[in-house]
């Protein structure tokens, strides 16, 4: 089960990821996705504090938009993976194609470098 | 030792695949990041299985075995009757073409194929058996 949330700050769009996306659940997060970059937000953050798992899944939804947010010069920033969340990014080698920080402070301030 | 765990072919019992896992491997000697990984390769596998060979019918049954022979070495079996899904014929895409053609597929075989030691697949008893070995 996951929850997403969605909260606006500065301009910047924070969608909080709580709980588990597998494959049951990974449809959630696309559709986050889907409704931020449709209301025309141009810097996003993904919280991942509270994200306790993550399958192929969800890392599949993160790749699906990779393309589409540099076609849309939309600025995308994960932050607060926990280590083993961070851990499954990093086999497969998508730690280095996605924009992870630690934590909120320097996400944003990624985000904000990003879109200049 | 050994631990046995049936479930239908629903998306929603992954979950309770994890827990499965985490609860057998307890006290076990692994390590959070390799329980984590081994975690993740089965939730790969069987969601591979259901989706794949099942469709999703929560009425059709799969079962996870493990078996721990010695310290530190664990054999995973999963036990289903549908068609055959052999990952090891599946050649995974680069990860580049899955950025270009946003194909949301093919991450979790990589998955598997990275964090397992070895992937067999085996028929017995009229059933397809696929044997994961993992030593930590």
């Amino acid at each position: 089960m996951v929850h997403i949330k969605r909260l606006q700050e500065d301009g910047i769009d924070i969608l909080s990821i709580v709980g588990e996306i597998d494959a049951s659940s990974s449809i959630e997060l696309d559709l986050a996705i889907a409704k931020s970059v449709g209301e025309g937000f141009k810097k996003i953050l993904v919280d991942c504090s509270a994200l306790e798992y993550i399958s192929s899944a969800g890392l599949g939804v993160f790749m699906s938009y990779i393309e589409e947010l540099r076609d849309k010069k939309i600025s995308l920033v994960l932050y607060g993976l926990k280590e083993r969340v961070f851990n499954t990014f990093s086999i497969l080698g998508l730690a280095d194609l996605l924009n992870i920080r630690s934590n909120r402070q320097e996400a944003k301030t990624l985000v904000n470098e990003l879109s200049v | 030792m050994s631990y046995q765990f049936n479930i239908g072919c629903s998306l929603n019992n992954l979950k309770g695949v994890r827990e499965f896992i985490r609860n057998s491997l307890t006290g076990q000697g692994v390590s959070d990041l390799e329980m984590g990984a081994i975690v993740l390769a089965l939730d790969e596998m069987c969601s591979n299985l259901m989706i794949h060979a099942h469709h999703c019918n929560p009425d059709h049954h799969i079962t996870i075995n493990i078996h721990i022979p010695t310290k530190s070495q664990f054999v995973f079996e999963i036990i289903d009757d549908g068609s055959m899904f052999d990952i090891n014929q599946f050649q995974e895409p680069e990860i580049d073409s899955l950025v270009h053609e946003k194909r949301k597929g093919g991450l979790g075989i990589r998955l598997v194929k990275t964090i397992m030691d070895k992937i067999e697949y085996v028929q017995e008893e009229g059933k397809n058996v696929c044997r994961l070995t993992k030593s930590v």
